[in-house]
């Protein structure tokens, strides 16, 4: 049995050492196993979530298009999370027991949802800089060495740059715009900005989880490379949108090759992961009401498969949404 | 004094099945984040998309569809009372569901399959409207199997959502005969459209186990009211949402 487990192992090592994909049914450690469900059901929770601060505004979205985009991407959102789940129970759990969690805040989601969106500038503001947070984090996960999981990621982030893109198109017009829409393009950069770089998490020096991450191939660059990393890419966008970053310390370094920029407050941080940000308990509340009041659905859903299973003989009945349906989601003009 | 094409006022057909599109891909938008699975954060999501890109092609031929879903006034809507009534609990929105989506898919397969009887008695717009019934009709045969099948889960579900189904059902019957009067402007054959939604209606209800109402399809106040401009209380709160930001920002573009 040692010798087995032994074995096991040494294969696991040298699969990813090899940048093979571990898939669900070969062995690997319980730690990993457990790793990668925290991880991805956080992410999933994340989608789902994060599905509130933007749903906030389609029924006030200003143009006709700009209501398409944003009822497009915040269904991407949902089918993104729906992916996720998925990938999550290869390994093991179920999307219940997942969501179970999430209402009862033993698992988290990202801590940016946790702002607020008081302007229609902010849901811009979410594509270009949290949209491109998550972009620069979840690259580099196309190549995690958990199978299910890497390939979600694939599909995920060619929508999510999308998205990106056309987050950077809407403040690109509002900055462009009247000097209202202007001011209000700058006003939401100013309070964006900071919770995006929070992100990538807290510095190298304190995660918990990182180095193991890492030498799993889970994790393929610590959080202050991918924050760094965002940073510079940021920059040239800002200038080009016209707009200015909120931090005074911000400016380019020769000998590092690199922007330097000011101190991430971590105490902000940890208050707003501990629950205590601003719309930790508008989320929480409206997600476990929207399952709560949908209790009864579910409920008539499976009685009604379940009777048609008894008697009908191919109980082909499933539940859910209808399916092959094309949603045209929008051109990016 | 030359005049262009004089489309909105020779389009009030396509002035009310847009705004019908937009009202109602408006509740639907509501529902983003508050739906009962994820797959019908999904759905719902994608119907929403499907009927708005529906009224904004419908707008585009008349003028500029943000200029004439943001900056006319509730008398001014012409869609049906049906689609502005609030989304309720999940059986109402399906039950809402259940009785436009069958009228939207049976009026764009009529269009789209019946040639016009006489050229010469449509407005020039009629012609545009039927070229986009060939798409609606395939959005709108997945939004009605979507309700169909919705109905048929609650209502022979467990006893709480069949009381629920039946409930939204009887509520929003009397909404449903607004929508078999004339759109000026196109002709259509609304007898058979008419008989042929009550018909596959009953089908459905009949199959969920589920009663058809008996009372009228109509009141006095709800008979053509919304194509008329008339709307129920909902609607100017409705409306006040969807274009506060637009009108704070005069002649902005987005």
């Amino acid at each position: 049995m040692a010798t087995a487990t032994v074995d096991h192992a040494t294969a696991f090592d040298a699969a990813v050492a090899a940048d093979e994909r571990i898939e669900p049914r070969d062995w690997m450690p319980d730690a990993y196993r457990a790793t990668l469900v925290r991880q991805i059901a956080q992410h999933a929770h994340s989608e789902i979530i994060g599905m509130q601060p933007e749903a906030n505004w389609i029924t006030r979205a200003p143009s006709l298009r700009r209501k398409a985009i944003l009822i497009a991407k915040v269904q991407d959102e949902a089918g993104h999370g729906l992916y996720l789940y998925s990938a999550a129970e290869t390994l093991g759990t179920s999307r219940d027991e997942l969501l179970d969690k999430l209402h009862t805040g033993r698992q988290k989601y990202s801590s940016i949802f946790n702002y607020p969106t008081l302007t229609w500038a902010d849901v811009g503001a979410i594509g270009w800089l949290v949209d491109g947070a998550a972009i620069t984090n979840q690259v580099p996960l196309c190549r995690c060495s958990y199978g299910p999981y890497a390939r979600a990621m694939v599909r995920i982030c060619k929508e999510e740059s999308f998205h990106q893109r056309q987050g950077y198109e809407s403040l690109l017009a509002l900055s462009r715009g009247t000097p209202a829409q202007h001011a209000m393009a700058q006003d939401a950069v100013d309070r964006w900005w900071w919770p995006s770089l929070m992100m990538f998490g807290p510095p190298d020096d304190a995660s918990a989880h990182s180095a193991q991450s890492m030498a799993w191939k889970i994790k393929r660059h610590s959080n202050d490379d991918l924050r760094q990393r965002f940073v510079d890419i940021c920059v040239p966008q800002a200038e080009s949108l016209g707009l200015t970053l909120p931090d005074p310390d911000l400016v380019w370094n020769e000998s590092r090759g690199h922007h330097d920029f000011g101190p991430i407050d971590w105490t902000e941080f940890q208050q707003v992961l501990k629950g205590n940000g601003p719309c930790n308990e508008q989320r929480i509340t409206q997600r476990r009401t929207a399952h709560d009041e949908g209790a009864w659905v579910r409920e008539a859903a499976a009685a009604h498969a379940a009777k048609h299973r008894s008697s009908t003989s191919n109980g082909s009945d499933s539940s859910g949404s209808g399916s092959g349906s094309t949603s045209q989601g929008e051109e990016s003009a | 004094m030359t005049a262009p094409a004089t489309k909105p006022q020779a389009a009030p057909a396509a002035l009310a099945l847009a705004d019908d599109a937009l009202v109602l891909a408006q509740r639907l938008g509501e529902w983003a984040g508050h739906a009962p699975v994820l797959e019908e954060d999904v759905a719902l999501a994608n119907i929403a998309l499907d009927l708005l890109g529906q009224a904004r092609v419908l707008y585009t031929l008349l003028g500029d569809e943000d200029e004439l879903a943001y900056l006319r006034e509730e008398r001014a809507f012409r869609n049906a009372q049906l689609v502005e009534q609030p989304n309720g609990d999940f059986a109402h929105t399906i039950a809402r569901q259940l009785y436009f989506s069958t009228y939207h898919h049976l009026l764009h397969t009529q269009l789209a399959t019946t040639p016009a009887p006489d050229a010469a008695t449509e407005d020039t717009t009629a012609p545009d409207i039927r070229a986009l019934a060939a798409k609606a009709a395939k959005e709108t045969a997945y939004h009605r199997e979507h309700a169909e099948l919705w109905t048929l889960r609650l209502g022979d579900g467990t006893p709480e959502s069949h009381h629920r189904m039946q409930r939204a059902i009887d509520t929003l019957w009397r909404y449903t005969g607004e929508l078999f009067q004339d759109l000026d402007g196109l002709q259509l054959d609304l007898h058979t459209l008419e008989s042929n939604w009550h018909t596959a209606i009953t089908d459905t209800l009949t199959q969920a186990t589920l009663t058809v109402p008996e009372s009228p399809r109509t009141s006095a106040w709800t008979a053509g009211a919304g194509r008329q401009g008339l709307h129920t209380e909902t609607f100017g709160r409705m409306l006040a949402e969807m274009q506060h930001l637009h009108r704070s920002h005069p002649g902005a573009s987005w």
